[in-house]
Formats: C-alpha cells, structure tokens, sequence
C-alpha cells in the first residue's frame, strides 16, 4: 500500500528514500541547507536497526561512510557546498576502492561559504570532477520532492550496483520544499544489494578481479572471514599497490567502462514537448520547474518550445540530443549558476544547435518570466 | 490556466510564520488539493526578516515560489513596506494592527493580530495560529476543518488547546468584519 498523501520536506523524502533503499549508516556534520536530513537520519535510523554518527566534520564523515560500507552496510552522508570541498579526497578513495555510497549535496551558493541559506546549482562540475585523477562517478538530480525519494532509492541501487559513489545533487529549494507526496509502497521498491562472490566456485578471492566479465568485482564485506587490502593507490586484483603500467591502464579502463558501458542503464531524462520543438530548453532540479511552467505558459500562446529535464546529469546524456527532432534550432541551457552545464550540452549538440545560457546565480530561483523573456529573446534574434 | 492561490506570510525570525505556512499547506492537501510550502529566511534564527510561501492549486504545481499573492500577510513594518507593491490586482493585505499603514493600491485588512494573541491568548507566540484563524476565515483558502485538523498535527505536544484557541480567535477577529 502506498502512503496517504502528505506534506513532506525534500530533505525528509530524502531519507524516507534512503531508509527504504536499505540505508543502515549515516555518517555526516550538519549544515545549512542539508541539516534536516542529518536530524531526521538521527532520528530513524535507530528505530530500523541502524547507526547514525555525527563526526568531528566532513572529511571524517565521509571516512566513515566508506569503513561502514566495507563492512556491509549501506552508507549515505549528507552535506553542502563547503562540505562537498571537503569530502572530496575521500570521495575519490571510494571511486577507486570501487566502495558503493551516496553522497547528498544540497546545494547552497558560492564559491566558499557563500550564501548559505540560499539556493543555487554552482556545484555541477565538482560534483563531476571536485576529486582528482580520471575516475567514474553517477550524479542525479531531483526537480520535485517525491522524486527526490525515488532518486535517493535509485542513488543506492545504482551505486551497489556499479560499486560507485553516487552523488545525489539537490539544491536549497527542492530540499527545503515541502510538497504534496504519496510515498510507494515500500515492498513495490526495486532494491539492488552490491554482488557478492560465488565462493564455492572459488578457490582464493581476489577482491579486484572482473570475475564476471562485467567490469564490477564481487565483494566479499569485511568481517566475513576474507581479509583483503583496500588501498587508494594503483592496485592489482589482489588489491596491493603496482606501478606496472599493463596494471594501472586495466584498472583506470575497467572503472570507466563499468560506468560508460551501462550509460542506458543510469541515465535518465524527461523530454516535454519536444517533438515539434524549435527553441528547447536544457534544465534540471528546480530550475526545471521554471522551465515546465515557462514551456506550458508558451505553448498555450502557440510557441514551439520544448524542455529536457535531466534527473541523471552525470554520466552526461548525450542520447537526449541526438534524440531532437530536425526543427529544433536553439537550445536555452538553464541553470542557477555562471554557465557550467552549457559546454557539457554545446559538444552533446554537435554544432547542430545555437546554444544560449540562461544564468541565475543571486540566489534566487529562476522565474517562469525569465524563462519565457530568455525564449522570446533568443526566437527573435536565431 | 488553472487556479493557483498564493499566499505570502512575512515578519521576522520567531514569529512562527514557517509553521504557519505548512499549516496552510497541510490544510489544504486535507482539503484534497495540491499545495507547496517554502521559506526564505537569512543566517540568524531569530529576529531577521523572515517569510513563508504557500501556493495552492487544484492541478499540478510546477514553479513553487510565490511572485504575486493573492494573500500577504505583514506582521512586521519592514514586511509590509518591502512586499507590498508585489501583489495580485485582487490581492489582499492582512496587516498587524501594530504596523503603520500606507496605501496600496490593495485592499488592506488591519488586524490586532500579535495583540490578541498576547492578551486573549495570553502568549504572543502564537500570533501565528491567530493569523492562520484571521486566513481562513477570510479568505476560505482552506476549510475550518482542515486547518483545526492541521494545527493539531503540527503543533508541539501538550500545546493543542492553546493553539486552537488562538485559531479561534483569529477566525472571529475575521468574522467581526463581516
């Protein structure tokens, strides 16, 4: 049975979604504008058997997050802008131990500590490459509270999945929104638990090696009886460091390609109104609701526009332009930040398109009359 | 286009003006309807300006944020004068009593708001819940029912009758105008 319709914050839905994906651990140090999500993980997770730490700040949050998911559990923590900075070392420690965890950064503006209580999208490319070196890495990004309950869900699966950190990438308006939102019931959920070794058919685990073929090793937890070595520099499949380049060419390639191989699989996006479109418009978390409504607005006055809402943003979907239809002529990119997405979009677009940006970073949302003036523009002049 | 109510409840941090919006909101999903609360607020707790956004729609809500109410209320002099002029044509201004009042071209209601709460209720605390009476009473943005039923869930523990006493009040403030 699904719940009974109620108002529910977005930071709330956020572990609503996470509890009911298995989350067992929570390892974090508050901030504005994610600190319910800490409150309330405080406060549920006890009641369903799980452990919630606040630690001395946000790098050893994140180190916790990652011992906890070695051991067996599912681990999530949750920050924003100054802290995302500062879990990036260890974010990048997960991304080559191959250790599945969700990272929520509710987004607040920048750079630095910035405005803190309110809202803005500045953190796009960080949370694609704030840790350094080539590595993999899934971002979601939710426009509506419900959704956020089902992309924290799918946050989890894909990160157990994948053995990757997921980064669900909120910003101040959808996790401080509270909205209307019918919850599914828990036993419809697809849940997906991390792949462990067949060990019958093995006779020493190693725990880097590609057993499958799949590019994802099955991990055995600690304190299962098989100890192994988990390290962040360069490792074999026996998990000890080498600097044999044959050793680190394989494991930079199997960790891109366990991501960029299954691109269909962790992609998401919705079109609206594309088919017929000329001018399209590129948008995602609340921004894109200032978009649908500007999109509707428009096409009620005969205007053929159209709108791309991206729930995945990192691996970026490029599938979603090749999509558009030969009338498309302009895509509007809009995001609440100085312009980050829009070169991600303009190589996705091929040369096909005239690309603008539509910028807000004054910490406030963008307006559907933005929107609708930025479109006007751009029919106008294109 | 549908109808989409919106209503903005404004003063400074304390005021509860946060509760009183997903009052409001609750209310109104108990009224079956769709409904979005947000806030705005700066980096002190207590005493900076401070608002609440509620916008109520019997169809889906897609842009969250209020831009032109149908309903202000200003619980504080530097609410008022910094909202005022942004309303709907057919807005109406709910304004504390205690708030010196300037023209608009909107209707103004002039209410001892903060005043009944501290000497009928006998806490200025729950001014909010006062203004929540004075709303929907009103306005009828939402239905007695489901505001009482509302108030009783979001209320702290042990403080329900107070809270629905203030509702009271507020609802006959508004229907004295009647």
């Amino acid at each position: 049975m699904s719940s009974m319709p109620r108002l529910m914050q977005g930071n709330e839905a956020c572990i609503e979604g996470a509890i009911a994906a298995g989350m067992r651990f929570y390892a974090g140090y508050p901030i504005t504008p994610s600190t319910e999500i800490a409150e309330l993980a405080a406060e549920k997770l006890p009641k369903v058997g799980g452990k919630f730490i606040q630690m001395e700040d946000e790098i050893a949050s994140m180190g916790a997050v990652i011992g906890a998911s070695l051991a067996g559990l599912k681990a999530m923590t949750a920050t924003s802008g100054p802290g995302f900075s500062l879990k990036q070392e260890n974010i990048g420690f997960a991304c080559l131990t191959e250790v599945p965890c969700v990272i929520v950064n509710v987004q607040r503006g920048g750079p630095s500590t910035g405005q803190p209580t309110l809202p803005a999208q500045g953190d796009v490319m960080q949370a694609r490459w704030g840790t350094h070196g080539d590595h993999p890495i899934i971002v979601l990004s939710p426009s509506y509270v419900r959704e956020v309950f089902d992309l924290t869900v799918r946050a989890f699966n894909l990160s157990e999945k994948y053995r990757v950190p997921c980064i669900l990438l909120m910003d101040e308006v959808v996790g401080h929104l509270r909205e209307k939102v019918q919850l599914p019931d828990p036993a419809s959920l697809k849940i997906i638990n991390r792949k462990k070794p067949d060990l019958s058919k093995i006779s020493h685990y190693n725990p880097y090696q590609d057993y499958d073929g799949d590019g994802i090793p099955p991990m055995v937890n600690f304190g299962e009886g098989i100890p192994y070595h988990v390290t962040g520099l360069i490792h074999d499949i026996t998990g000890f460091p080498s600097t044999k380049p044959e050793v680190t060419e394989y494991l930079i390639t199997r960790l891109m390609r366990k991501i960029y191989n299954n691109i269909d699989d962790i992609v998401e996006y919705e079109k609206h109104f594309t088919e017929d479109a000329e001018t399209v418009i590129v948008s995602f978390g609340s921004t894109a609701r200032s978009a649908i409504r500007a999109v509707k607005i428009l096409r009620s006055e005969g205007e053929k526009v159209g709108l791309i809402r991206l729930k995945t943003i990192w691996p970026f979907p490029r599938k979603a332009f090749r999509e558009l239809p030969s009338t498309v002529r302009n895509v509007i990119v809009a995001e609440m930040n100085f312009g980050q997405l829009i070169e991600t979009v303009e190589a996705a677009c091929e040369g096909k398109f005239n690309i603008f940006g539509l910028n807000k970073y004054n910490g406030e949302l963008m307006s559907p009359d933005e929107v609708i003036a930025k479109v006007r523009e751009v029919n106008k002049n294109a | 286009m549908e109808e989409r109510i919106e209503i903005r409840l404004s003063g400074s941090g304390g005021q509860g003006l946060i509760l009183a919006g997903i009052i409001l909101a609750e209310a109104a999903i108990l009224d079956g309807k769709n409904a979005v609360q947000s806030q705005s607020y700066g980096p002190e707790a207590r005493g900076g300006a401070s608002r609440a956004e509620v916008v109520i729609s019997s169809s889906e809500i897609d842009y969250p944020k209020v831009t032109r109410p149908q309903i202000l209320l200003a619980l504080t002099n530097e609410a008022f004068n910094r909202f005022k002029d942004n309303m709907a044509e057919d807005g109406i201004i709910i304004l504390d009593s205690s708030i010196k009042k300037e023209d608009t071209s909107n209707k103004i209601i002039q209410l001892p708001i903060i005043e009944t709460a501290r000497k009928d209720i006998g806490k200025s605390m729950v001014a909010n819940i006062v203004a929540v009476g004075v709303i929907t009473e009103l306005t009828k943005v939402v239905s007695r029912q489901a505001a009482e039923k509302a108030i009783l869930s979001r209320v702290p523990k042990g403080t329900e009758d107070l809270n629905l006493k203030a509702f009271y009040a507020g609802c006959s403030l508004a229907e004295k105008l009647a």
